[in-house]
């Protein structure tokens, strides 16, 4: 059954250190209240796992929350470079930081993988590349009927996974708008889901193909109105560009860096503050 | 750039296009000469038709636009390793004469001197699309004798050294710089200079290329951009972010 509690209890309750957690959206509906809520309660010794790590991944790496990333494009869209990811990477600062890397393809298959509870995926990929020569968990394998050279990569499997979506409602069925991305496969991969939501409804069963997932696989629902912000809820907010702009410069500088997580993050009781204080409407 | 490497789809092609320089060539196609291009964006949007350049590859516009938006695992499972893409459209970092591309490091993997985003969608789009256009500014730091790192497979080591991957697609087949255009030569597949545009010389092509480039005999001049190709251009500049 869904459990429905305010965002810090449900980070509180479910994601410990050491753990591997996903927070996925690609583009759309990026669980950053969420992120930060993790930056917020200080946990430690994460492996994040997304295929599109951004700005919130950028915040968690720069805290010190995580020593290692399983990822497939980590960048800022339209903007550049993610300049804690790249100190983390090319500095070990604020400490070392192991990369697993694959590609889209690739990671989409592996999510599909512990989705349906297979051990791994296969696909074709990697041919001619130097990704399989910095991670071993890149494989090949033969076709039993075909004989056709394949690559597999284990499935992926994280602790938890956190997802931000439109609405809920009342039993805690899920309803996703627009560019769904990976979320569905993440969730279905993941030992416990977390989804934050703009609203929660009386049903959202009234069309039909409109529960993205349903309840008995959501064990957490929480109410956090603009939770995807600075990225975008289809219908209800458009892309912050400006934020990634800024954060571009806030990045850059470790200094600058840890005074906005400080103000922004720790000084802040919750996200509904942080929205507040960067005064977002 | 963009001009010239808009003219290279044709009408009716299904186009995968990565963000930035490809985006705004693919859609200045299709508000020219290519109406019926479907362009299709790894967010799992095909048939978008965006009225303004979106700035992340996500971007709500090009599902709002789109004919279908369907899921990640869908769009590189059932449509670019199915092999329903007739173009790639790429950038990236580095460049090499076989046209392989970097987008993963510059230096030691372990160590690098800087790190870039990684691969995203593009191994796959190499290799799976029925063939490739690049599209990067020309530079010595950008075109290189030797990459760091291959993160995509153009022709590898030359000859037909791709061709006994197996893989589905040709590879790049024009390579679309600030410059001119570069095409593989037939046989050993280095890319060669076979067009550019007016004002400029052989000599700053090769002056911008890190390794002694090959120049066709008779390189063919690009068209400048025409009234249609500078109006469509402008607005989707004027209604686009950034």
């Amino acid at each position: 059954m869904t459990a429905f509690m305010p965002l810090r209890d449900a980070i509180a309750t479910f994601v410990n250190d050491g753990q591997v957690l996903a927070l996925e959206g690609f583009t759309h509906l990026i669980p950053m209240a969420a992120g930060q809520e993790i930056a917020r309660q200080r946990r430690r010794g994460l492996t994040l796992v997304r295929m599109t790590p951004d700005v919130i991944y950028d915040q968690l790496i720069g805290a010190g929350c995580a020593t290692r990333l399983v990822f497939s494009w980590g960048g800022n869209p339209g903007v550049g470079s993610l300049h804690r990811l790249r100190d983390a990477v090319e500095h070990a600062w604020p400490q070392p930081l192991q990369l697993e890397e694959y590609s889209h393809a690739a990671m989409a298959a592996a999510y599909t993988a512990g989705a349906s509870g297979l051990p791994f995926a296969v696909l074709r990929a990697f041919q001619g590349t130097d990704l399989p020569a910095n991670n071993r968990n890149i494989r090949r394998v033969a076709c039993p009927f075909t004989g056709e050279e394949l690559a597999a990569v284990p499935a992926l499997r994280p602790d938890v996974t956190i997802i931000h979506a439109q609405q809920a409602d009342r039993v805690g069925n899920v309803r996703i708008r627009g560019i769904v991305g990976v979320q569905k496969e993440a969730v279905l991969a993941a030992r416990i889901a977390i989804v934050t939501v703009e609203e929660i409804v009386e049903r959202v069963t009234d069309e039909m193909n409109a529960v993205v997932l349903p309840s008995l696989v959501v064990h957490a629902v929480c109410h956090v109105p603009r939770g995807a912000y600075p990225s975008y809820a289809h219908g209800w907010y458009d892309r912050d560009n400006a934020f990634y702009e800024a954060w571009d410069g806030i990045a850059r500088d470790r200094d600058a860096f840890a005074r906005w997580m400080e103000r922004h993050v720790h000084a802040t009781p919750d996200w509904a503050a942080y929205l507040r204080l960067a005064d977002v409407r | 750039m963009i001009v010239a490497a808009a003219r290279a789809l044709r009408n009716g092609d299904v186009c995968f296009v990565g963000i930035g320089l490809p985006s705004k060539a693919a859609n200045l196609a299709r508000l020219t000469h290519a109406p019926d291009v479907v362009l299709i964006y790894e967010s799992g949007t095909i048939g978008a038709k965006p009225r303004a350049l979106p700035l992340s590859i996500g971007d709500g516009e090009l599902a709002a636009t789109a004919d279908a938006v369907v899921s990640i695992p869908e769009i590189f499972a059932y449509w670019l390793q199915a092999g329903r893409i007739d173009v790639g459209f790429l950038g990236a970092a580095q460049i090499d004469r076989f046209a392989n591309l970097n987008s993963t490091v510059i230096g030691d993997y372990e160590h690098p001197l800087t790190r870039l985003p990684g691969a995203g969608g593009a191994p796959e789009i190499a290799a799976q699309a029925g063939e490739v256009f690049v599209m990067l500014r020309q530079n010595v730091r950008a075109f290189v004798s030797r990459l760091d790192f291959i993160t995509s497979a153009g022709y590898l080591d030359g000859g037909d050294s791709r061709q006994r991957l197996g893989f589905r697609g040709r590879g790049p087949t024009r390579v679309i710089t600030d410059m001119g255009i570069l095409t593989p030569s037939p046989g050993d597949n280095e890319l060669q200079l076979t067009e550019m545009y007016h004002g400029v010389a052989v000599a700053d092509v090769r002056a911008a290329t890190g390794w002694p480039l090959r120049a066709d005999s008779r390189i063919r001049p690009i068209e400048p951009p025409s009234p249609l190709e500078l109006e469509a251009l402008r607005s989707l500049a004027l209604s686009s972010p950034g």
